[in-house]
Order: structure tokens, then sequence, then C-alpha cells
């Protein structure tokens, strides 16, 4: 049995109260293990994001647990939040807007280690160099502001400062989706590359079942704040059990043209308050839908979904 | 595309020279007035007095023999030293208020916010009135009460900018990387204030310049036999009618200087919001 690193159990996060309350997080349990990578799937507005704010604490549940190495994180972030940091990093979904405009190249892989009282100056520089050589960057880079790079080569400075502190976990947040297409897979096969040559655990939250598949090991796809389906990568994309996840699978499979039609954005007002949350786009919706939400039940190959009508599909 | 950008860096922005200029001539006028003074600003020559401008006295002689031209030169040192002074000591206190308050948000906040509130409900000459007669007349009591006025519209400016620069992406992403808060508002959040704050500064400091020698004007500021220059021009109304330079040279002078600031500052706010 592999080491579990990282555990959230039942996780709820509320936006908001009464009437205009977002719950955009409910009752998620994942599990990560040592040099593992777990994708997470949902269009915009499923709360994945959220689900990574809680992980790096920015954001603190209302309820539920989340532990990692065994140890609740706000027990994490209340005595040693920045040994926390070291254990957990991560990368966002805008790489210019993530970089502070003003600092340049060299200075932003720098600062983790400043931060973090890493080495002296000298062997800072030497490590920055050995970092950007690690995403691949030009050493010519080092004084550029990061409105001078590519989305490409802004995303592999983050990518370098998340690195540089070895972190056991890496959360990537739609690290890709901002970036062109020509580039995305450049940056999905680096990071799959440090993510086996460093060991690290990966959390890759992606709105596209494709990249998502690429890189997981095993894949939890997340709808309405909840996770409906889970189970071993390519296992579910090929022969995927609930409505949903069969939609995701069908719209990444599909051209770019009518997508759209297929995946929408969730907007809190439009979802049902009781009951499952995908009766109005669902195919096999019925009475017993909308009188009460499903469990997630595990089945005999690991995978684990949350529908009615698991016995039919 | 590279190519441009070369060009572009190679050539003097004119902006650039407006602002090397400008700080260069003050220094000089502010740091070594006798370089450019061709007269002791203080010498009395009475058998010279109400002199109209000409090759030795370029703004002529005032009531005492003194030579106009040279005493505004050394007046720079009072007048725009005053307001540099002023502007600097406002903006210094007032980013760090503002930045504190935005940073620790919540009641500390509303307190801090409205303690600004009351020093911008003052208004300016009546408070400045107060201070210079609790204080003592003089150019010192004057800058104490104008920089009292002046920090708290510099407090709001920057707890505004502050709250806003805290939610950017950057900052989260450094919060991420474990930097603790104080790195984060010194590297991340108040250089990102620093543009905006350029331009209000440069415009500040003709206003404050005004306000200053208003004051002085007033008989609040310098005191003779200092040749401040709102003090000039209080001094020369007496004597309007017979050596209309007296007043007409400190004057413009003012004007001039003003209004380079405020033009300067409006280039700036152009180039910044552009």
């Amino acid at each position: 049995m592999t080491q579990l690193l990282l555990e959230t159990d039942a996780v709820s996060k509320t936006f908001g109260s009464g009437k205009n309350a977002v719950h955009a997080v409910r009752e998620v349990s994942l599990s990560l293990a040592q040099g593992e990578v777990l994708g997470l799937v949902g269009e915009s507005g499923s709360g994945k994001s959220t689900v990574a704010n809680l992980l790096l604490g920015i954001e603190t549940p209302d309820s539920g647990s989340i532990s990692v190495e065994g140890r609740p994180v706000g027990n994490w972030l209340k005595e040693e939040p920045r040994v926390y940091r070291e254990v957990i990093q991560a990368v966002f979904q805008y790489p210019i807007a993530a970089l502070d405009s003003r600092k340049r190249v060299g200075w932003l892989i720098e600062e983790p280690l400043v931060v973090h009282g890493r080495g002296t100056k000298k062997q800072r520089v030497a490590r920055v160099k050995d970092l950007m050589s690690a995403v691949q960057l030009d050493e010519e880079l080092l004084d550029r502001f990061p409105y001078e790079l590519s989305g490409g080569q802004a995303q592999r400075v983050n990518i370098a400062r998340a690195l540089a502190l070895e972190p056991k976990i890496l959360i990537c947040d739609e690290p890709v989706s901002a970036l062109d297409v020509s580039v995305q897979a450049q940056i999905l096969n680096l990071l799959l590359e440090l993510q086996t040559s460093h060991q690290m655990s990966m959390i890759f939250i992606s709105h596209s079942l494709a990249v998502v598949r690429h890189l997981s090991n095993r894949i939890a796809v997340m709808y309405a704040g909840t996770i409906v389906e889970g189970g071993p990568g390519r296992d579910l994309v090929d022969s995927p059990s609930h409505p949903y996840t069969e939609l995701l699978v069908q719209a990444a499979a599909s051209s770019s043209s009518n997508r759209e039609g297929l995946v929408s954005t969730i907007s809190p007002e439009g979802l049902p308050r009781s009951g499952c949350r995908f009766v109005p786009r669902c195919p096999l919706a019925t009475e017993v839908c909308s009188n009460g939400e499903p469990e997630l039940v595990m089945n005999s190959q690991s995978r684990s979904i949350r529908c009615w009508h698991l016995d039919t599909t | 595309m590279a190519e441009s950008e070369k060009t572009a860096r190679r050539s003097v922005d004119p902006l650039t020279l407006w602002v090397l200029v400008t700080v260069l001539f003050l220094g000089v006028l502010i740091l070594i007035p006798g370089v450019l003074a061709p007269h002791d600003p203080y010498s009395l020559e009475v058998s010279n007095r109400f002199a109209p401008p000409s090759g030795e006295h370029l703004f002529g002689t005032d009531q005492t023999g003194r030579d106009i031209f040279s005493r505004v030169i050394h007046g720079a040192k009072y007048s725009i030293g005053s307001a540099l002074l002023i502007v600097g000591s406002a903006s210094v206190i007032g980013t760090i208020y503002g930045a504190l308050a935005a940073w620790y948000g919540g009641l500390a906040d509303r307190l801090l916010v409205r303690v600004v509130d009351v020093f911008l409900a003052f208004p300016y000459l009546i408070f400045a009135m107060a201070v210079a007669a609790s204080l003592g007349r003089g150019l010192n009591s004057t800058l104490v009460a104008l920089v009292l006025l002046w920090w708290p519209s510099y407090a709001r400016m920057v707890r505004g900018q502050v709250k806003s620069i805290l939610n950017e992406y950057h900052v989260m992403a450094a919060q991420t990387l474990g930097a603790k808060k104080s790195q984060i508002l010194r590297w991340h959040v108040i250089p990102h204030t620093y543009n905006q704050l350029l331009v209000r500064f440069t415009l500040d400091i003709g206003n404050a310049l005004v306000a200053l020698t208003g004051l002085s004007f007033l008989g609040l500021g310098a005191q003779p036999p200092t040749p401040e220059w709102g003090r000039l021009v209080a001094q020369s109304k007496q004597f309007v009618l017979n050596a209309w330079w007296y007043a007409v040279f400190p004057g413009v002078v003012i004007f001039v200087v003003v209004l380079n600031f405020v033009l300067l500052g409006d280039a700036l706010r152009k180039r910044s919001t552009s």
C-alpha cells in the first residue's frame, strides 16, 4: 500500500450566505498517494479551483478536513505555515499575471529561495540557473520582465518558482488553458517529466478531459461542487459511467465548433437546489433523480460513481 | 519589432529629458545658488534702490537696493525646498499609513480612515493659521502645518491602491510561495504604487508651492529678510506702482515653476496610464 500524502474528507466551502449562497465545494473527498498524478476535471464553475485554493490554504474549508502527510492543514498553517509551503506548491492558470510585473525573471525564480532562507546569494544564483535549465528556459531571459515573455516562457518561470522548494506535492490549476495550443503540449510534457524526475505527487486540474487523461493515474470528475465520478484514468475515459463524464468524453472527441453546445458554464442560479444537480442536462433523468442526491458509490472496478442509474449505465 | 525597440531605446525620451532638466536646474538653484546669482541677496545698496531691470540687475532692485534676481535665486531654497520637504514628508507618512491601514483591514482600517477624514475636513488656511499661531510664526511652523494637512490625501490614495493590488493574482502567487506579509508588502505591493505616487508627487510640488507662497504672502511663512518667494511678492505690494518689476518677476517665477510641475505631472500621468 502506497503512503497517502494528501487526503481530504468531506470538505465543503460555501461563498456568500442566504439566498446568494454559492456552494462551491460540497463534501469532496480526495486522496493522493506518493508519486501519483490525480486529475480533477470539470467545467468552469464546478468548484475545482476552489478545491485547489482549499488545499493551498488560500481558502479555509467550512467543514470537513484536509490533511497532508497525516497532519491537518489548519494545524500546518497555524504552526508551521512556511514548512507547509515547502511541501505543497502550485502552478496557476494565468502565467503572466502570476508574476510580479516589476520584477525580473532571475529575481522571481530566486524569490522562493530568499523567502525560505535557502543558501547564500552565490548558491542561490547557481540554483536559479539550474532551475532555468530544468524548465528549459534560456538563461538569456534572466533579466527580462514578465511582460517581455511569451505565455509559455512565463509558465516555465512559474514552474521553476514552484520547483525551487522541491515540494512533494504540486498543484497545477489549469496550467495550460491560457496558453496557445502549440505550447500546451510542451508545458504538459515538461510537467510530466518533472513529476517523474522529482518523484512529486501532482493534482492536475483542468476542464479538458483530453489534457487530464494524458497525465493522470486517476481522475476525479467534478460537477456543481461534488465529485460525480472517480477512477483509474484511462479506464474512466474509455468507459465513462456517469452521464456527465460521458458528456465530457464526447466533448473531448468532437470538434471545437460544436463543443459549446455540450459543455456550458454552470451558473449557480440555474442549478437545482436539491436532488441530483445534473438533472437539467441529464439524458437519463427520471423522477427519482430530483427527489434526492445520490451517494458516491464505489463499484467493483474501484470506480466510484454518483448516479441513481448506476445499474443501468 | 525588435528593430524599432532598439531605436526607441537609443533616442532620448523627451519626458525623461524634461524630468532631468527640471531636477538638474532645481538642484543647482537649491544647493548652489551662488553659481547663478550675480549678487549677494542680502547686501544693501540703498543708493541704488528701485533700479529698473538692466544688464547689471536683471530683475531690478528692491527698496534697499538688493538685487531681486539674486534674491529670487536664493529664495528657491526656501520656496521649492520647502515644497519638496512638505510633499516628500507627506508622501512618506501617507504611504506608510495608507499601506498599513489597507494591510490590516477591519476595525484598524476603519479607525485609521476616520483619522484621515478628520484631517481632510479642515480648510487648510485656517488650519495653517492655527498651527502657526500655536507654534509661533516662521517657515518651520508653516511647514509643520502643511505636512499635517498634506499627508492624509496620500494615505487615502495609497490605501485604495494597496487594497486593489492585494487582490491581484501575483500577490496570491507570492503567498503560495510562503512569502511573509512584510515581504509581500515591500516587494509586491508598494512598488506598484510608485507610478501613481510619482504623478501625484510632481503635481503636488506645484500645489505645495502655491500653498506655501500663499501663506508667506499673508505673513505666516518665512520672515524678513528671507528671500522666500511669497515673502518677496508680499513686500513688493506697497511699491507696485513705482517699481512694477519688484512684484512681477518673483510672481512670474512662481507661475513658471508651478506650471512646469503641473504640466510635468500631467505628462507623467499620461505616460503611466497609456
